[in-house]
């Protein structure tokens, strides 16, 4: 079957998101609720097809059910094709054996095949946990006409934050000339966003000459690794390849722990943040749960806040994003916090500053979480965690920082 | 929900448009917006789908392109499918013009019954808004033999206040006894719920002979002129229902959505009501937003006051602005300092800043599609 492909993605979706600890216990990070009514995984995969990217390979390892099950046959992204479309590529065995992805360019590596059915002069490479808007396909023709044989993605960041990023130092003409993981006095302001185009051949090219290192360095003892940015950028600098920096602007968030978690949140209620869900152009698309409208009570006091499909609000809630399906019962506060799809918060709980993960229940009077103001000591507090499936017994209080993944 | 390929459905999507004349001015009866985010038709199809019927035929007479545009190619249904799924039949009428009754409309579209392997055939309007299960009423269809089961609730009927429902009266061995149509009684009663199990054979009979006599009202030659000879039973559904017979209907049945029980019993865990996905954004609610008994859809940025109204998906309220006891389609805007009471706005209406607007709870104020205020 003639089945050409100018430009393929490849999603990378199997890292465990350990930072976010409870929240990922059974879910792999992409997987995670974001935003009222997404995932994570929904940014990028809208952002493919409102660029008009229809091939998308998702690489998955870690906890892959909910990822697999939300996926699909790709259909709420458009991604549902007679030729192309998403695909969820698994590790898998083969003559000589079978192994994990080991790194990032290993997983890419093991799907050479996959990429080649398709033919593609170009392979974009996404992470799975990025909150933005972008359109892929003028980052593709900034490579094409920069005749690149590798684009990265990158934002300007302010200089106090740019050493926990990886940072590119760049010449007038956007070509980088350096490339620093982390750096402690960083030369430049320009982060990494993880985002790669690379001319597939050229891919191809690297991606076999690293694994083949990599492995030679692994039968000598030596240590080895297969990454996309230790590596593969590494190499392709050093043998004067021509590496770009596309300079993005706009909302762009890494949410890999818990307060940028709750942060990156809590920024859809800032008028100040251009991140516009409501874009009939490019919109987000998401898988649907059919519920029927939200159901605002008489005890009802909304302010400030973002509530999705198939709730039911009948207490407080204030500077909050309550997910599809939450119950909040008369007499329950809700302050500066996420409530994950399916929770529900009884009669007298209260929770602030607080993550709550899906179909778990807060019982009466439970207490979780508290504002900055109410504690002296500014080290103790931070964001209280509830996880998936838990519930917090009547009474009981989690503190603030506390991450709690069982029944209490 | 396993898959009953025994069973066709079919819904008539434009029987009695004329009784909402204002709300089918640009559509027809199925394509009335309802409950926030839904067309009436999603009920019936709704009802299908949950009940394992797969093979489902819309039958369409006019005005019916903002129904093609909701239904698509039924995916959001689950009715995309190579066996069995969604078909559209169009009007067309064997006699000319376009069809006269339901009995016509079936004669006119039996190559699409006979073709189907089913045995039995289950008809819906879209004037009645409920959420059932067919398969208990099949069950008794079935063990009964009967030619047709009519799907009917008691209920409080009042003649002076409506335009067509019919009355079914049924002997001690449930049989049909007689039906009455819009007849000037009072009282608890049994409401047709315009819904009936059909076995396919007997239908195909009565078609035929229909149309040799030139008939075309299936209420009143079969329902009325026929129970004596066909055996026509009832099957009694205890959930919420709703009939909409006129705007002042449509207002009232909108409303009691407001109302958590029978919210739940129409929208229930696990019958849900399924409805063309719009992915819109969740719904934001400004600084000084202050909602209360409301019904509301995703896509929908709310910074004034909302009273016991429903919202449908992407409306606009703006700040200091009231809104009580309203329905509001997709995509209406309401500007800043507005007060608005008692009133319907059709699908795109703009109100600009500072207007009032008042109608009253037995009479709504209808704002026609589009309108600028």
């Amino acid at each position: 079957m003639y089945s050409k492909k100018r430009v393929v993605a490849m999603l990378l979706a199997g890292g465990q998101g350990s930072r976010l600890y409870a929240l990922t216990k059974n879910v792999a990070k992409p997987a995670v609720p974001y935003g009222g009514k997404y995932r994570l995984i929904d940014f990028p995969l809208s952002n493919c097809t409102n660029s008009g990217i229809d091939t998308v390979g998702v690489l998955t390892q870690y906890q892959p059910l909910v990822l697999n099950e939300y996926i699909g046959n790709g259909q709420p992204w458009d991604l549902d094709k007679m030729n192309g479309g998403v695909h969820v590529l698994p590790p898998y065995e083969t003559q000589s054996g079978a192994s994990w992805y080991e790194g990032t360019a290993n997983a890419i590596y093991q799907n050479i095949g996959f990429i080649e059915r398709y033919d593609p002069e170009y392979v974009v490479v996404l992470g799975g946990d990025h909150i933005y808007k972008m359109d892929y396909s003028k980052m593709v023709d900034f490579h094409v006409a920069n005749n690149a044989d590798c684009t990265i993605s990158v934002i300007d960041v302010p200089k106090a934050e740019a050493s926990r990023f990886g940072i590119m130092i760049c010449d007038e003409k956007k070509q980088i000339v350096d490339f620093v993981e982390k750096p402690k006095e960083p030369k430049s302001t320009l982060a990494s966003m993880g985002i790669y185009v690379f001319s597939w051949a050229k891919l191809k090219e690297y991606l076999i000459e690293n694994e083949n290192e990599a492995n030679a360095k692994r039968e000598k003892g030596e240590p080895w690794s297969k990454d996309f940015g230790k590596d593969i950028i590494t190499s392709m600098l050093k043998d004067g390849q021509r590496l770009f920096a596309y300079e993005f602007e706009g909302y762009w968030k890494d949410v890999g722990t818990l307060d940028s978690l709750w942060e990156a949140n809590m920024d859809l209620l800032s008028p100040n943040v251009p991140l516009d869900l409501y874009d009939p152009n490019w919109k987000i698309y998401s898988r649907n749960n059919n519920y029927p409208p939200q159901y605002v009570g008489d005890n009802a006091c909304i302010e400030n806040s973002m509530i999705s499909e198939g709730s039911t609000i009948d207490g407080t809630v204030d500077f909050s994003i309550l997910f599809s399906g939450v119950t909040i019962e008369p007499g329950a506060t809700v302050n500066y916090s996420i409530v994950m799809p399916g929770t529900v918060i009884k009669s007298g709980a209260v929770v602030e500053y607080a993550i709550i993960g899906s179909d778990s229940v807060i019982e009466n009077r439970a207490h979780v979480g508290s504002s900055p103001e109410k504690i002296e000591n500014r080290d103790k507090w931070g964001i209280a965690v509830v996880g998936h499936n838990v519930t917090v017994s009547a009474e009981k209080v989690v503190e603030p920082k506390q991450i709690i993944g069982e029944n209490i | 929900m396993s898959v009953n390929y025994n069973v066709l459905g079919l819904v008539f999507a434009s029987m009695h448009d004329s009784y909402v004349s204002e709300l089918t001015k640009s559509r027809t009866m199925g394509s009335i917006p309802f409950g926030g985010r839904y067309r009436l038709i999603d009920f019936p199809l709704s009802n299908y789908v949950n009940s394992g019927v797969s093979e489902v035929g819309v039958i369409t007479k006019s005005n019916y392109g903002s129904l093609l545009d909701h239904l698509g190619s039924g995916r959001d249904w689950d009715l995309a499918r190579k066996k069995g799924g969604l078909h559209l039949l169009p009007p067309y009428s064997q006699t000319g013009g376009i069809y006269k009754g339901r009995l016509d409309a079936l004669n006119n579209i039996w190559g699409f019954v006979e073709h189907s392997n089913a045995k039995y055939v289950i008809m819906s309007n879209c004037d009645v808004v409920t959420t059932l299960n067919f398969n208990p009423a099949l069950k008794q269809h079935m063990e009964n033999e009967a030619d047709i089961t009519l799907i009917y609730s008691k209920s409080f009927y009042d003649g002076e206040k409506s335009n067509c429902a019919t009355v079914l009266e049924f002997d001690e061995n449930n049989c049909l006894k007689d039906a009455l149509v819009a007849p000037q009684i009072k009282g608890e009663c049994n409401i047709w719920l315009e819904m009936c199990i059909i076995t396919k054979e007997f239908l195909k009979k009565v078609v035929a002979d229909a149309a040799s006599r030139n008939q075309h009202s299936f209420t009143r030659e079969i329902l009325q002129s026929g129970n004596k000879d066909y055996k026509i039973m009832g099957f009694k559904h205890d959930g919420f229902f709703t009939r909409i017979d006129s705007i002042q209907d449509y207002y009232n049945a909108s409303r009691l959505l407001l109302d958590p029980t029978k919210k739940n019993a129409l929208f229930m865990k696990n019958m849900p009501v399924f409805t063309k996905i719009g992915d819109n954004g969740p719904v934001k609610y400004g600084l000084e937003s202050n909602i209360k008994d409301s019904l509301i859809a995703d896509g929908c940025i709310i910074e004034g006051t909302v009273i016991n109204s429903i919202l449908f998906r992407g409306v606009r309220i703006g700040k200091d602005t009231v809104v009580k006891d309203c329905v509001l389609f997709q995509g209406t805007k309401v500007g800043e300092s507005c007060s608005i009471t008692s009133v319907i706005t059709d699908k795109n209406v703009e109100i600009s800043n500072a207007k009032v607007l008042t109608g009253s709870e037995t009479y709504p104020l209808y704002i026609g599609k589009g309108g600028k205020i």
